[in-house]
């Protein structure tokens, strides 16, 4: 690993001294961080996976019954049926901080309680009042599913963007300073070995002349 | 602040049953409308629900807002049936933090 390229002062040793301990301690609390944020998104992520799943299968469910009553009744009535729909989704939306990310929370505030059939029932068949009842079901999972996902995604790009930071200062940094460290000090070492013998050299050099 | 709203995008089929529960529905045909409509709705919206097929058309824009907190983009299965595009993202996720399949691996 190739040193820095400084000055081997004591001064340049002692700036590099402090800069290692910071950069020891910043790796001790990103590693930390990291293990956390792991932790975390496991919880997410099977709670995800779950999510995921069973809203997949109730959509299609609805979905399917949906398509059984547009093949009932004609286009023209499906569409008159639902052309004005009586509830309005509302959500009230704002931020969660998990591990410092900014996560979506939202939370249902209109929609609920009003009628949800905005047709009459004498138009249309049954088939798309159980599609739009159990659509109407699914939506707070739906939500939630959205909520849960977005979590996971900004998780996993904090996760590896953490990784980075922690095998630079790790593999690149630390041993970088450490070896500019071990550098100054032999250098600081040798210039006082060098400084000892001269003085020596010059004692015995005047000895030898008193004499 | 953002407005609370939800959004669907997908094929016709697909989408229509949302309308009937106070969800604002965008019916969209072909890549190129549904590229531009997943774009204009990124500003006003904050959960959109896309079909898969519109999730791959239009998957440029949906990235660029994957590392944002809004909006949301959510793919869900269409009218035709489910790629499991989903189950793919976490997936990917997984993978991403984790540097292995550890999820699906173990309880597949």
């Amino acid at each position: 690993m190739a040193k820095l390229n400084v000055n081997p002062t004591r001064m340049e040793l002692r700036r590099l001294k402090t800069r290692l301990k910071t950069a020891t301690r910043g790796h001790k609390l990103l590693k930390d961080k990291s293990d956390e944020m792991i932790r975390r998104f496991m919880l997410y992520i099977r709670e995800n996976k779950r999510l995921r799943e069973e809203v997949e299968d109730e959509l299609s469910a609805s979905l399917k019954t949906f398509m059984l009553a547009r093949a009932v009744s004609s286009d023209a009535v499906i569409e008159e049926a639902i052309a004005l729909p009586s509830t309005k989704v509302q959500l009230e939306v704002s931020s969660q901080n998990i591990m410092s990310v900014d996560v979506p929370v939202f939370e249902i505030t209109k929609g609920d309680g009003q009628e949800l059939y905005p047709y009459s029932f004498a138009a249309v068949t049954a088939e798309l009042d159980s599609s739009v009842a159990s659509l109407s079901a699914l939506l707070p999972k739906l939500l939630k599913l959205a909520e849960v996902e977005k979590t996971c995604n900004m998780l996993a790009d904090e996760i590896e963007r953490n990784r980075r930071r922690v095998n630079a200062l790790e593999y690149v940094m630390i041993p970088q300073l450490e070896e500019t460290i071990k550098y100054i000090t032999m250098k600081l070492d040798e210039n006082e070995r060098g400084a000892t013998t001269r003085l020596m050299k010059v004692k015995s050099m005047l000895q030898s002349e008193e004499n | 602040m953002r407005e609370g709203t939800v959004a669907v995008v997908g094929d016709k089929d697909s989408v229509l049953a949302f309308k009937a529960i106070g969800v604002d529905v965008f019916p969209v045909e072909g890549e190129i409308q549904a590229r531009e409509t997943v774009h204009t709705l990124a500003r006003k919206y904050s959960v959109i629900f896309v079909t898969e097929k519109v999730a791959i058309q239009a998957e440029t824009y949906i990235k660029r807002y994957k590392s944002r907190a809004y909006p949301v983009i959510v793919p869900i299965p269409s009218a035709e049936g489910n790629m499991h595009l989903g189950l793919k993202g976490i997936n990917a996720n997984v993978e991403k933090a984790i540097g292995a399949d550890v999820l699906f691996g173990k309880e597949d």
